[in-house]
């Protein structure tokens, strides 16, 4: 019977966990790096034994770790990100110049089809890519030098590029907080913003090219056209590969949150989080609810079995919800409490894997042959 | 023979346990000390310093004979009790945080 591998990096270590097809007993294995932030464990789609993890410290800065047999062993690799060229500077919070300084990878996407090739977004933004399993990173610069650069500021967390998306050999979409999102056509050389039909208060120009805050981007491999987008206020959809935008937030109970997935097999079914409001992250009225819309967004369901729906003020952070590709799909998500939660039906129905483990800042899965 | 005493995070990251031996050639700096211990332990660049600038990171702190060399420039001669190695020159993670 085929299972699953759900890679956990949380605020102090990361987390193995694997059951098998039905998801019901699970093994946990963990601490991985023990004290460390894991920002973020992904597994190579063209070798499921090759997995990539972000280790992140204020204090020692970034490590990048590689495991070759799925997660049993790991062995650091290459740690070193210098942007190329002369950085240059984006904006401060307070809109003075700042030098572009490298502060840790905040998101790690595989390549799907070369176990050894892998793009890292990191914080100042930029998108490095490793074609020796990780041993050495290479900017792309065209993103970071593509005219904006200079007018982009950090959002609240920092100014990290959080979202990597591989579309074919040559289209990639990045998306960053809080400059926007952007796609390239040509494998990464050349870059353009991709935010038109974005509107974010703060921003008074409304055609804005970048400035806007993007959470999270998702996307659909057998509809590579239409893209899901949960901006810091608003759920919203693309249908022509980011050329323009239009929100479908429609009868969420608050449209602000962080990740947003689709079903593996139902590309017009699409989860989020919501979440109360930009000065409060947590879920409206203590309750914990995953919406799904079957509708390709603007019509929403709350799915609540098995979630907490009283003092519930966790969040569910960009980077900590995925989907695996099992018949009956599998939906993840993990919170800043230190729960993982996972359904076996599509959201139906929640069952807490662990739960008390430290503040998840990351969820993914592999499905396993 | 110098010795050096890591942080935890970084013993565990270097798998030694208790202090590290270094023989250093020439005169012993700050930077020549940390140019040993990367060259034995390539795992640890760019997490002590730069890997290009040489900068210490800022909360990581360099302490030898109750001195505070954190901000000694790196060519400067480590005290002899540390190049004798009666002493170590500890790398220290700053208290800093939660």
């Amino acid at each position: 019977m085929s299972g699953v591998r759900v890679l956990v990096g949380t605020r102090k270590g990361a987390f193995v966990l694997s059951s098998d097809g039905k998801r019901e007993k699970w093994d946990v294995s963990g601490p991985h790096f023990a004290g460390w932030e894991i920002y973020h464990v992904k597994g190579s789609p063209a070798d499921p034994d090759r997995l990539y993890a972000s280790q992140t410290s204020g204090w020692f800065g970034q490590v990048i770790q590689r495991s070759d047999d799925g997660g049993a062993t790991w062995a650091p690799v290459g740690n070193e990100f210098s942007y190329d060229g002369t950085p240059g500077t984006h904006q401060w919070y307070d809109g003075t110049p700042h030098p572009w300084e490298f502060a840790r990878v905040w998101h790690l996407e595989p390549s799907p089809g070369d176990p050894d090739t892998v793009y890292a977004g990191v914080e100042d933004a930029g998108l490095f890519r490793s074609t020796d399993g990780g041993q050495s990173w290479h900017e792309l610069p065209g993103l970071r030098g593509h005219g904006s650069g200079p007018s982009w500021q950090p959002g609240a967390g920092g100014m990290c590029l959080h979202t990597i998306i591989l579309d074919g050999p040559a289209r990639i979409y990045a998306a960053i907080s809080a400059a926007g999102a952007f796609r390239s056509d040509d494998a990464g050389q050349t870059w353009r913003p991709v935010n038109h039909g974005l509107h974010s208060e703060g921003i008074p120009d409304p055609a804005a090219e970048v400035g806007h805050c993007v959470h999270r981007i998702a996307m659909h491999p057998s509809r590579p056209s239409v893209l899901y987008m949960q901006k810091h206020w608003d759920v919203m959809r693309s249908d022509d590969a980011g050329e323009s935008w239009r929100e479908v937030s429609g009868d969420l109970p608050t449209d602000f949150g962080f990740p947003i997935d689709v079903h593996a097999h139902e590309p017009e079914t699409v989860y989020v989080v919501p979440i109360t409001s930009d000065s409060h992250h947590f879920p409206p009225e203590g309750k914990l609810r995953v919406y799904r819309s079957r509708t390709g967004g603007d019509e929403w369901e709350p799915l609540t079995k098995g979630l907490p729906q009283e003092h519930c003020y966790v969040n569910v952070l960009r980077d900590a919800m995925a989907v695996d590709s099992l018949e009956d799909c599998g939906i993840y998500f993990g919170t800043t409490g230190g729960q993982v939660y996972a359904s076996a039906d599509a959201g139906d129905t929640w069952e807490p894997v662990v739960r008390d483990l430290p503040a998840v800042l990351s969820v993914e899965v592999q499905t396993l042959p | 023979m110098i010795r050096v005493v890591l942080p935890a995070h970084l013993r565990a990251l270097a798998q030694v346990d208790g202090e590290v031996q270094l023989e250093v050639a020439g005169q012993v700096t700050q930077c020549s000390v940390l140019d040993a211990l990367e060259a034995r332990y390539p795992v640890l660049r760019g997490t002590i310093r730069d890997h290009r600038s040489g900068q210490r990171r800022a909360f990581v702190r360099f302490f030898a004979c109750q001195q505070d060399l954190s901000h000694e420039p790196p060519g400067t001669p480590l005290p002899d009790a540390v190049a004798s190695g009666t002493e170590p020159y500890l790398i220290v993670g700053a208290m800093a945080g939660g």
